[in-house]
């Protein structure tokens, strides 16, 4: 029995860290509720949708000739870009939020807590399966983008840094939806604070930085276009990031004001970089949060 | 700090005994569960008011008292799944709170509610636990057979969990207890919301857990059925431990004389009215099987009571003493305990 538990302890050393049971747990049952192929089912629609009306205006609004425009094929790869931008921030929260509170609520977590897997195993693990849901989601819309490569004028590398800066984004908001998740007892809480977080990073940030460009040009003493830290308002706000992906010009123009005339001073860094920064230190903090508050602490 | 140099002692203790003799015995004074002073409070709701409790390894424990005595707090903070507001719960040697981990390994815990992941076959469902106490995929191989058939579910090793009826479920839930070979286990209503035939069922598998020389503290609403397997049991109310011992002495501490069982033709109301002014009578319990008189006098006062009652004209059915045993001693706690002196 001794030497048995001395083989057990040596095996599970190397074996956690290749399988961990709570990862194949999560990829298990997620793929095997028809859940899983209507939230696929919906989203391709959705984007599939878009991506046809879209094409469908830009060819009535160019006239209807047979050429097709690479200016315009640029446009709609803008736009589905940021449409999918969209139903990402609407899916992530919806994914995560409740992966930790819904075990509470079904009475399986505390189960799962008396058991060896530590609090950051089961966190991350869950990080990582709804991450991983998310993405065969994305990859799966790649054929609604090959429609605008038959028409031209997007890089192939501009398409795998805006598909690496949607992995980022749903790390962040999957990171925020795990942290409310494991913070508050019930589900349906922890989805509206993470559908209002996420309502502030798309919408407030954006709007902060409005009014704070508004109230810097409206400085009587500043009237000529000059460089100005308001940009970094902006730097929070990812549809911003995901413009200076796609136009890198853009991460100019949010640290100018007063435009018109050229600024003296460039931009710090991209806004995507800055973005990245910013919001790695928080979703780093947001896990270690949830990792903390999984388990009952000692209060010293 | 003290706590922490209290346990590496233990520790030193058993590495320095070469001698196996000498190591089982310093292995038996570890007791497996200490308990000293241990106090929860929520806001201003007190749930564990400084309890104290020792069970010895291989004891089975019975965890006697009403809804919300604090119980499953006791057995939650055993569990690691709760922080006690003071004092200390130690299981082997291991205080919860210090030293999670270790306890965990050595508990094998179920809760009064419990949820399944519906999706998992039985088979899955033992497979992703014994994975999660990391005991290796040949050694599950094998050992999760000789689980499924100690809880009777051989036969639904492919079944879905949620085609599973309540009782199969929580047999499975105890396999999954059983599953990383736990030294201690905690069983919290293990039994409730089964039917007879599944409680019975219940029963047998602890009856083979005992022999197997496990340590177990139980708290159910069966206690009267284990009567016989439990070496001792503990009285809680209102976050106290008001008794504990062997069956018989909780018996004499709380006091229960006698149990009378009256079943009268009709005019049930008015027998209980009648009873409730009569000497010696502690308590009256009126249910569809007739009337328990809780009875604190000896045969002269029965034969007595008997006498006025058939004076009075009440048309008895029967008119028995009840043998008392431990499910009148519960039904004694958990109805509020007026009876209890």
């Amino acid at each position: 029995m001794k030497e048995q538990a001395a083989m057990r302890k040596q095996d599970i050393n190397w074996r956690n860290k290749l399988i961990n049971p709570v990862l194949n747990k999560e990829f298990k049952l997620r793929m095997r509720t028809p859940r899983a192929m209507w939230t696929l089912f919906f989203y391709l629609f959705a984007i599939g949708l878009m991506a046809l009306s879209a094409i469908y205006l830009t060819e009535i609004n160019s006239g209807g000739g047979q050429s097709f425009n690479p200016e315009e094929s640029k446009v709609l790869f803008y736009f589905l870009s940021m449409a999918q931008l969209g139903l990402i921030a609407f899916m992530a929260p919806g994914l995560t939020a409740g992966v930790i509170s819904g075990e509470r609520e079904k009475q399986t977590l505390n189960l799962l807590l008396t058991t060896q897997q530590s609090s950051a195993t089961i966190v991350l693990s869950k990080l990582v399966s709804s991450l991983s849901f998310m993405v065969l989601i994305v990859v799966s819309t790649i054929p609604v983008y090959s429609m605008m490569f038959l028409y031209g004028g997007i890089s192939p590398s501009q398409l795998i840094l805006v598909f690496l800066f949607y992995l980022f984004i749903m790390f962040v908001l999957g990171s925020f939806g795990i942290l409310f998740s494991s913070l508050f007892k019930r589900t349906m809480i922890s989805v509206i604070v993470t559908y209002g977080v996420t309502l502030f990073i798309f919408g407030g940030t954006a709007l902060l930085f409005f009014v704070v460009v508004n109230m810097v040009e409206q400085n009587p003493y500043s009237n000529t276009a000059s460089y100005s830290w308001v940009g970094h308002f902006i730097a929070w706000n990812p549809v911003a990031a995901l413009y200076s992906i796609l136009d890198p010009s853009i991460s100019e123009q949010a640290f100018t004001v007063n435009m018109g005339s050229p600024s003296t001073k460039h931009a710090p860094m991209a806004l995507w970089q800055e973005f990245m920064i910013i919001y790695t230190v928080l979703s780093v903090i947001a896990l270690w949060v949830g990792i903390r508050s999984l388990r009952p602490r000692l209060k010293l | 700090m003290s706590k922490n140099s209290e346990i590496e002692i233990i520790n030193v203790d058993l590495q320095q005994n070469t001698d196996g003799e000498t190591k089982e015995a310093a292995d038996r004074e570890v007791p497996m569960i200490e308990i000293k002073q241990l106090r929860k409070v929520f806001g201003s709701f007190q749930a564990l008011k400084s309890i104290d409790l020792t069970i010895p390894k291989g004891t089975v424990f019975g965890f006697v008292g009403p809804n919300g005595a604090g119980k499953s707090t006791t057995m939650s903070i055993l569990a690691t799944l709760m922080m006690p507001t003071s004092g200390y719960a130690k299981v082997d040697g291991f205080d919860v709170t210090l030293h999670p981990q270790e306890v965990r390994k050595r508990i094998g815990y179920m809760p009064d509610f419990f949820g399944v992941y519906d999706q998992f076959k039985t088979v899955e469902y033992l497979h992703f636990y014994g994975a999660s106490y990391g005991i290796p995929k040949a050694e599950r191989e094998e050992l999760i057979p000789q689980l499924l058939e100690l809880v009777n579910l051989s036969d639904k090793k492919d079944a879905y969990v949620d085609t599973l009826s309540r009782g199969m479920k929580q047999r499975l839930c105890l396999a999954r207890c059983l599953v990383h070979d736990p030294e201690l286990l905690i069983l919290d209503e293990p039994a409730s919301g089964l039917d007879p035939r599944a409680r019975i069922e219940m029963r047998e598998i602890l009856r083979e857990l005992k022999a197997m020389g496990k340590t177990i503290i139980i708290s159910s609403h069966i206690l009267p059925e284990l009567a016989e397997m439990v070496d001792e049991i503990g009285v809680i109310e209102h976050g106290e431990m008001i008794a504990i011992g062997n069956v018989a002495d909780i018996q004499n501490k709380l006091r229960v004389k006698r149990f009378l069982h009256v079943r009268l033709r009709d005019r049930e109301e008015e027998a209980e009215a009648f009873l409730r002014d009569r000497p010696y009578v502690n308590r009256i319990l009126r249910d569809e099987r007739g009337i328990q008189i809780h009875f604190g006098g000896q045969d002269a006062e029965q034969s007595e009571l008997l006498h006025d009652m058939v004076s009075a004209g009440f048309q008895l059915i029967s008119f028995s003493e009840a043998q008392t045993n431990l499910e009148d001693v519960f039904l004694e706690i958990t109805k509020g305990g007026e009876g209890i002196e």
